[in-house]
């Protein structure tokens, strides 16, 4: 049986989620964005994980959303209330998304998990520390390795390439 | 614990479509990465709550790698984005035409 807090939850990241896609505005887009991620940090913390919990919220909607919202502010005023949409093509989308939601709620309904409750304490955070550091520490590595990679990589792409600045630091 | 691992499995079915949609339908590059950030939520839903209900660690230290992960896939698809406007003064997928091989 559901309680009252989680359908709360629900309504507000799924709808969120509708208006991050749908809103004229990519800046309301953006902020609805935000909703949804923390949304997922509220079930985060009803699934009694909550340093997951604020992972997400220090991750995504303290710096990721930051990040959209900047991006979004570089573009044109015109570009950030277009939008181009083919009638058949939405309608082909939203039939698809009926086809997911309805082929895989039917899957997930005969699989049995209905069946599964809990009664066991909550993971601990030393069993997490423990697996990062003790079972996965080479996937540790490669993650700093790849999120430096990436940063690394980003600053060098968004990298204004001006011409006139290279002629002068060469005089 | 009132909640069953049902309630979240369908919510996160239903975030997974909603980013398909949006992958299916939205020509703006910026909302295509806003469904992609869904989908990836989706996913993580579902690994906290199989972690909590099986229960196991490691769902959660999962979630965890694939937030940081995600973390490093929108920067690069923002400075993407960046560099397409900048090269083409437009944010539209169908404009990107020359990236083809």
């Amino acid at each position: 049986m559901v309680d009252s807090l989680f359908l709360g939850i629900a309504v507000l990241t799924i709808v969120s989620a509708i208006a991050a896609l749908e809103m004229r505005s990519l800046v309301y887009g953006g902020i609805a964005l935000m909703g949804t991620l923390g949304g997922i940090a509220g079930f985060f913390i009803l699934l009694d994980s909550p340093f997951v919990a604020l992972f997400q919220i220090a991750v995504y909607v303290g710096s990721i959303a930051v990040l959209i919202l900047f991006t979004i502010m570089l573009v044109k005023r015109e570009l950030i209330f277009q939008k181009k949409e083919d009638t058949k093509r939405r309608y082909a989308g939203i039939g698809l998304m009926l086809i997911v939601m309805i082929s895989l709620g039917a899957i997930v309904f005969n699989s049995g998990i209905s069946s599964i409750t809990t009664e066991e304490p909550a993971v601990d955070y030393r069993e997490i520390g423990e697996d990062f550091l003790i079972y996965y520490w080479p996937a540790l590595v490669a993650m700093a390795l790849v999120l430096a990679g990436s940063v690394t990589g980003a600053m060098i792409l968004a990298r204004r390439h001006d011409e006139v600045e290279d002629e002068q630091r060469t005089d | 614990m009132s909640n069953e691992l049902i309630d979240f499995v369908i919510v996160s079915v239903a975030l997974l479509a909603i980013g398909i949609y949006g992958l299916s339908v939205k020509r703006n590059f910026i909302r295509m990465l806003f469904a992609v950030e869904i989908v990836i939520n989706a996913a993580n839903l579902n690994l906290v709550a199989f972690a909590r209900f099986l229960p196991h660690s490691g769902g959660q230290t999962f979630a965890l790698f694939s937030i940081a992960i995600a973390a490093a896939e929108v920067a690069v698809g923002l400075a993407l984005i960046i560099v397409a406007y900048r090269m083409y003064k437009n944010i539209d997928v169908a404009d990107f035409r020359s990236l083809k091989g």
